[in-house]
């Protein structure tokens, strides 16, 4: 471990700008949801009924869980932050984790590194060590502003340390994923793909209904944060479950370190095939090679999700059934058919900014090539650059519909069995996921106008898709004004199944789409080639 | 006399840098054309304009008749490129690639595809992240030279081969000589671009400061000679083009203009030589003395 503090302060150096704006970012939103909470929902009559809505309406347990003690300030902050919090602090950890070694392994600065006096372990260490800190920190801000805003100690303690330790279970994920591949990207999606899972898989767990499989949420390192119960128990035991995975996936990447060469995983390269096979032949085939595995793997993905997610529909409906009180509400917006067509609308619209995410990747996969050099052999071959890029960016329009229908057939074949219908609910859940498509496109529209005009910002997509998550599944709740809102193309989407069926916005936000997309095209058959 | 690439006052900015600052550059169709400079001079950029991946700020090039900005494609079917960073494919094997870029270029040559991977010793069934750089660099060259092409464009192809690999290539860039072809090749040693190339230009911050045949430029760089004599030298001193002679007994080192080299070694010669050392001349030292002074 010689070394590992020399190179947690390299980190820091490195992270010097990154690191403080996720800490103040996390801590600085806990602040003011409090504050925001204190003045939305004053004592009384109004927490009442937002306790009835979030813990009756599925869409809203699936997306924050429930809500456990709606008297407290504090009940009301763990339920409308507290998971999201433990997200935000999974992703800052998993990227940090993987900038510090996959990353620095694979441009070779690890073997700078590793060439002077560092123990084989240090590199892993400093990572682990950084984000460990880095949420320690977060979690002991935290502390301090809720002790300050009078909040009882005990349950202050817990709600941050659900924070930081989700935090640690991330960082011990990504140091694992990290070992597993020799590329960072891969590295990167997998870890990304675990964080996606654990929320989605939690999701599922809290909407299911009494009568549902409401184990899955114990199945999730996000669902443990919920399970402490801050401000509504403080179940101090639960966090035994992400620290002993914290020593499981710790110890297990260790060992993986001392048995592997640097720049290797863990799965070991085998000869490949002498000759190109002949769908080798055009760029197309060339981006089939190198997306494929994502798109199978995005696909798969997508379809899990949708038979979870569709077999537990109905259960939504007997949940709301078995209350005569809610039973009266909801029948007023259609009996518990609309009850379940609108959780399925809110599922839909998770899954719709979900798959951007693949559509985002697929997209800048264009840039990843041009800054690896890759691109410019390709392009000083007869191959014309509206040619290549469209060969990519095929991957990201018709990936994503295959993507957002494999999530529809899911929920319509499994929901449709429950219900024995098949026929008549598979086509319009399938409509329901390809309605996505639209907004999706315009997400990826922007991706492929950064990359043709300002090839230097394209990793600031990512900024704008959380941006467009935030206000479009947040603002409603957050009663952010329509205008800031109506900013996010996912906000004009209809909420299908059940809404009426509009044509206008999708037609709109298809333009939308098609005019970045030309600027992109456009933008890069102008410019030049950069790193 | 018809030229494969001509190009004129070119220049290309960066930001603030001027990569390119008035280049001027004409390869003759059928030659090998050397394009020698020391690191950053602006080789690379040149070659990234020609290939219509940079678009020059100003000035004109023509390649194959062609503009290579906007006839890129119906350009690129005439030429192969092998780049100065290669980096494959991670997950497709050599073969692979050889194939795939061979197929976009319009076909190739099977034969000589199969002699090129025998002659480099390169396993073409190795995944792209697994090869070192120098086999990186052999898979590119094998793709480029197994196209039927009229024009290869060559970007340090031999920085990472090791010696015996080196003749190799200068082996084969021979035989595409005789085949016919126009090769551009950029490199940063002199001796490689001596052994190579008809004719050779010099490149330094973005503008050419010398071109000519090899034979030309000879006056440009100086061998230095170490040599233990059977009797005390005489006589070497006062030849034209020796300089900074030092004599110790019967040994003697010394530097002498390339062009003066056959009359001093007659002398050295007539001396009796009991061993002798030679180093030919790097670009660093031309550069030296040169252009140093001229700045
Ligand atoms: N994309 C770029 N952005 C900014 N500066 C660049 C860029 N590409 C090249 N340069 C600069 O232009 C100059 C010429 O670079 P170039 O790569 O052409 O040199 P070179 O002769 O190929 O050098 P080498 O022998 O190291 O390969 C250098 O000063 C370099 O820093
Ligand atoms: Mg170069």
């Amino acid at each position: 471990m010689i070394g590992t503090w020399n190179l947690v302060r390299l980190a820091l150096r490195r992270d010097r700008i990154i690191l403080p704006v996720w800490i103040i970012a996390i801590v600085g939103i806990t602040l003011s949801t409090a504050t925001a909470l204190e003045e939305l929902y004053p004592v009384g009559q109004a927490r009442q009924q937002l306790s009835l809505t979030a813990n009756t309406n599925p869409a809203f347990l699936a997306m924050l869980g429930p809500l456990r003690d709606a008297h407290t300030l504090g009940g009301l902050l763990a339920w409308r932050w507290g998971l999201l919090a433990a997200l935000a602090a999974g992703v800052m950890s998993m990227l940090l984790v993987t900038r510090h070694t996959r990353a620095e392994e694979e441009a070779g600065r690890l073997e700078l590194i590793g060439s002077t006096v560092v123990g084989r372990h240090a590199p892993l260490a400093a990572a682990v060590l950084t984000a460990f800190g880095a949420n320690v920190l977060i979690g002991g801000l935290i502390v301090a502003l809720l002790l300050g805003k009078g909040l009882p100690a005990e349950g202050a303690i817990a709600f941050a340390s659900s924070i930081t330790v989700t935090g640690w279970a991330f960082t011990a994920v990504s140091a694992f994923t990290a070992q597993l591949s020799e590329n960072s990207r891969t590295a990167n999606s997998m870890a990304g793909a675990v964080v996606a899972g654990t929320y989605l898989v939690r999701a599922a767990g809290d909407s299911a209904g009494d009568s549902g499989p409401t184990w899955l949420t114990w199945l999730s390192p996000l669902g443990w944060a919920e399970q402490v119960h801050a401000f509504a128990g403080d179940r101090y035991w639960v966090f035994a479950l992400p620290l002993a995975l914290v020593v499981v996936l710790l110890t297990t990447s260790a060992v993986i370190v001392t048995k592997r060469d640097v720049g290797l995983g863990l799965l070991p390269t085998r000869l490949g095939s002498a000759r190109g096979a002949p769908s080798l032949r055009s760029p197309f085939g060339l981006a089939w090679r190198l997306q494929r595995g994502s798109l199978i793997g995005w696909t798969a993905g997508l379809f899990l999700l949708g038979v979870v997610y569709g077999s537990i529909a109905q259960a939504v409906g007997d949940m709301v059934n078995d209350n005569p009180l809610m039973k009266k509400v909801i029948s007023a917006i259609g009996g518990s058919g609309g009850l379940i067509d609108i959780y399925l609308a809110t599922i839909f619209g998770m899954i719709g900014m979900i798959s951007s995410i693949y559509l985002v990747q697929a997209t800048l996969r264009l840039r990843s090539e041009e800054t690896s050099f890759r691109a410019e052999p390709l392009l000083a071959t007869p191959v014309s650059r509206p040619a290549w890029v469209a060969s990519h960016f095929l991957f990201a329009i018709v990936g994503g519909a295959l993507v957002l229908g494999a999530a529809g057939l899911g929920v319509g074949l499994t929901h449709g069995l429950r219900e024995g219908d098949v026929g008549g609910i598979l086509p319009r859940m399938l409509g329901a996921a390809l309605a996505q498509l639209p907004a999706a496109w315009v997400v990826a529209g922007i991706a492929l106008v950064l990359f043709g005009l300002f090839p230097q910002l394209t990793g600031v997509t990512w900024g704008v898709l959380g941006a467009c998550l935030v206000l479009t599944m947040f603002g409603p709740v957050m009663k952010l004004p329509q205008l800031l809102m109506d900013l996010s193309p996912f906000t004009h989407l209809p909420k299908l199944p059940g809404a009426t069926w509009t044509a206008e916005p999708l037609l709109w936000l298809v333009g939308a789409a098609l005019v970045l997309v030309a600027a992109g095209f456009a933008g890069f058959r102008r410019r030049d080639l950069t790193t | 006399m018809t030229y494969a690439i001509s190009v004129s006052d070119l220049v290309k900015t960066f930001g603030p840098t001027r990569a390119l600052d008035g280049l001027d550059l004409t390869v003759r169709t059928g030659e090998v054309h050397g394009f020698l400079g020391p690191n950053g001079a602006g080789k690379s950029t040149t070659i990234r304009v020609l290939l219509g991946l940079l678009r020059a700020d100003s000035g004109t090039a023509r390649l194959l008749d062609g503009d290579p900005w906007r006839d890129t494609a119906a350009l690129h079917r005439r030429l192969a490129y092998v780049p100065g960073d290669v980096n494959l494919w991670p997950n497709l094997t050599g073969g692979e690639v050889i194939d795939l870029l061979g197929r976009l270029r319009g076909g190739l040559n099977e034969k000589r595809r199969a002699d090129l991977l025998e002659r480099f010793e390169l396993d073409p069934r190795k995944k792209g992240r697994t090869y070192s750089k120098g086999n990186r660099q052999k898979v590119a060259v094998v793709a480029a030279l197994s196209s039927d092409v009229e024009l290869l464009v060559l970007d340090e192809p031999t920085s990472g081969l090791d010696p015996l690999m080196e003749a190799v290539f200068q082996e084969c860039i021979n035989e595409e000589r005789e085949r016919g072809r126009t090769v551009l090749l950029s490199s940063h040693i002199l001796a490689e671009v001596e052994a190579l190339c008809d004719r050779v230009s010099i490149i330094r911050t973005g503008k050419i400061v010398e071109t000519g045949t090899m034979a030309e430029l000879r006056h440009l760089t100086r061998t230095s000679i170490a040599a233990e004599l059977a009797s005390p030298p005489n006589g070497i001193a006062n030849l034209p083009g020796v300089h900074d002679l030092k004599a110790e007994g019967n040994r003697v080192r010394f530097e002498v203009d390339s062009d003066k080299l056959d009359a001093v070694l007659k002398q050295l010669v007539d001396s009796g030589v009991r061993t002798l050392t030679s180093q030919p001349p790097t670009l660093e030292e031309l550069f030296l003395r040169h252009y140093e002074d001229a700045k």
